[in-house]
């Protein structure tokens, strides 16, 4: 029992004093803001197999459209299924990422993680920018493996590299939008319940929309749910910045995309930033 | 500015403090004072709002009611400061179950802004002091439960902080584990640390603390050192569990006699409680008497008094199973090997 018996305490470490001004305040929250995405990073390292089945996942999906079901697919006005595919699965993989944010989030919530945090020093904003900049890199990453992937299969962009470098930035725009929606599910139903929703939402809300079918193939009613879905003003704007086939439908949401594809994800932030804020103070409360 | 709190301010002190979930209050006029570098145990059971009042103190809820400052500084209008001198071990083990215990602390340090660095080396020194420096590379999800709260506690100490919060150390934990969080505590207590702790159990709270305030439903019922509850509560106890139901009123007389106290029966278990004054000398008489008496014993044990009965001296015997004491009370919140782990004595 001598091995656990605690030494005389140490002598008493220096606390770094409180930040003196906005500039010191805002360096502090973006140093915290990383050590907190770092733990995510240190994850994969040491747990490497659950990042990469999540990798593999939108590889099989790809699969599946284009060789199992692709053969019977017909894009409306004509073009390559598989170049009408990848954009979708791109946004695709963007709204898969809502489950893994949710999950850390009920995890730590649920373990006294968070109200660890709560209860230390540090800045208050550190939790949720350290889950948004470890969730973006998550995502980037698959991003860039599933455009490696498209490659393979088929896919290329043919519009200039400015273009579908904005592209990928409407992507991750989305994905950051989507950060602030998981935070705020996995705050309010801590544990397991929150995962559940999203993990059966993810498909639905993937699939209403112009993702795989145009939605001029739809019902009526059911196309226009689809084309006023977020993920498909991504996807259509998406599409017209690479160059491949759109299929784009007549109504003004479908033919406005590239702005609605701004437009939603800050829309999203704008309702659900503040959400996340006033919840994260007040857990429990 | 608030001016800066006098020196010889307590570690916490609490006034009337009131908080509500919904409609139902949690606590209501709840009072407690700790002072400078002792041990305050908050005794009560399941849902009497010891955690409530920990998460109101460690400005992680917003009283409704009262004020309370903790080293000092409000917690409703001075939260930063607060947290700035308090460590929070809470019920669950917070900490990474991937990450290695030195990583942890080195992630638990960073976010207390030692930089890269100091927080190296402060893990280095408080895995040191916790007795986890050979735990090496393995994830915290390897750990014993024991050696989870130890690390829980090194987390909680990264800036040494004046005041230390202790949610239930040893809910859940094997009588070894315990022991190990037990001694722990004592450390940070030999280094000038004030802590405030939770707990059911009232052998945790006589060991630990220097005060102990037993909370029911949301407020203080009783305070004082162990030593005066034990003295209002009554001391220890025998119980004697019997073979046989029939013998039961014939045995209850000779212990009885032999303690000089009146006993409890519970015939559904075939026990009878008493209270002795000199512990072994009574149990010795009582086992005596029972022998001569041709009475057949299934187990004799020497205790401490149950949660449970203390909260029947504190609350009396209230009418009714219908009352919340009464129905913790035969709920048995309190785990046996808790509290019978002083002193026992079979045949």
């Amino acid at each position: 029992m001598n091995r656990t018996a605690p030494r005389p305490a140490a002598p008493a470490v220096p606390a770094p004093a409180p930040p003196s001004g906005p500039l010191h305040r805002l360096a502090w929250a973006a140093a915290d803001g990383w050590t907190v995405a770092r733990r995510d990073v240190t994850h994969w390292l040491r747990q490497p197999w659950e990042p990469l089945f999540g990798l593999l996942f939108p590889v099989l999906m790809v699969l599946m459209f284009v060789y199992l079901l692709g053969g019977a697919m017909s894009v409306p006005g004509g073009g390559d299924y598989t170049e009408y595919l990848m954009p979708g699965m791109f946004a695709m993989v963007m709204v898969f990422g809502l489950g893994e944010t949710v999950t850390a989030v009920a995890a730590d919530s649920a373990r006294g993680v968070t109200d660890r945090f709560r209860s230390m020093p540090m800045s208050a904003s550190a939790v949720v920018v350290g889950r948004c900049l470890a969730d973006m890199l998550r995502s980037a990453a698959a991003l860039v493996v599933l455009i490696g992937f498209g490659s393979l299969v088929g896919w290329q962009w043919h519009g200039s590299a400015g273009a579908a470098l904005a592209g990928f930035g409407l992507l991750l725009l989305l994905r950051f939008a989507l950060v602030w929606i998981g935070v705020y599910v996995g705050l309010v139903m801590r544990g397991q319940g929150g995962i559940a929703v999203i993990q059966t939402l993810e498909f639905p809300i993937g699939f209403l929309s112009n993702a795989f079918v145009a939605t001029a193939t739809m019902p009526v009613w059911l196309g226009a749910v689809a084309d006023w879905n977020p993920m498909s003003s991504t996807v259509a704007a998406v599409r017209g910045l690479f160059g491949n086939p759109a299929a784009a439908g007549d109504g003004w949401v479908a033919q406005n995309a590239l702005l609605m594809a701004v437009v939603w994800p800050l829309l999203l932030v704008a309702v659900f930033a503040p959400l996340c804020v006033h919840r994260y103070r007040n857990l429990d409360g | 500015m608030a001016p800066a709190p006098a020196r010889t301010a307590p570690a916490v002190s609490a006034r009337g403090i009131g908080r509500r979930f919904k409609d139902r209050w949690a606590l209501r006029g709840f009072d407690l004072e700790v002072g400078r570098g002792t041990v305050h145990g908050l005794l009560g059971p399941n849902g009497a709002g010891k955690s409530t009042a920990v998460r109101v103190l460690t400005t992680l809820l917003r009283p409704h009611e009262g004020t309370a400052e903790v080293a000092g500084y409000d917690v409703a209008a001075q939260g930063a400061r607060v947290r700035h001198r308090i460590g929070l071990v809470g019920q669950n083990a917070a900490v990474d179950e991937v990450l290695s215990g030195r990583q942890n602390l080195e992630l638990f340090g960073r976010l207390h802004h030692l930089g890269g660095r100091a927080a190296a080396r402060r893990a280095a020194e408080l895995l040191d002091r916790f007795g986890l420096s050979d735990t090496g590379k393995r994830p915290v999800g390897t750990y014993s439960g024991g050696m989870r709260r130890r690390l829980d506690l090194a987390a909680g100490m990264i800036l040494d902080p004046p005041v230390v919060f202790l949610d239930e150390p040893t809910t859940g934990l094997d009588p070894r584990g315990r022991d190990e969080v037990w001694s722990a505590v004592r450390g940070l207590v030999g280094g000038g640390t004030s802590v405030l702790l939770t707990t059911q159990y009232l052998e945790e709270a006589d060991r630990l603390a220097d005060r102990i305030s037993v909370v029911d439903t949301g407020h203080v019922i009783a305070e004082g050192t162990p030593a005066e509850l034990k003295s209002r509560i009554g001391g220890d106890r025998i119980d004697v569990v019997l073979h046989d139901e029939h013998a039961l009123a014939g045995a209850a007389a000779l212990v009885e006699e032999a303690t000089g106290h009146s006993v409890r029966t519970a015939p559904e278990e075939r026990r009878i409680s008493a209270e002795v004054d000199d512990r072994a000398a009574s149990l010795t008489r009582a086992v005596r008497a029972l022998d001569e008496g041709g009475v057949a014993v299934a187990d004799v044990v020497l205790r401490g008094p149950s949660l449970d009965e203390v909260f029947l001296h504190l609350t009396g015997p209230r009418a009714g199973t219908g009352s919340p004491a009464a129905a913790r009370v035969t709920g048995g919140t309190a785990a046996p090997e808790q509290q019978d782990t002083r002193q026992e004595a079979r045949r």
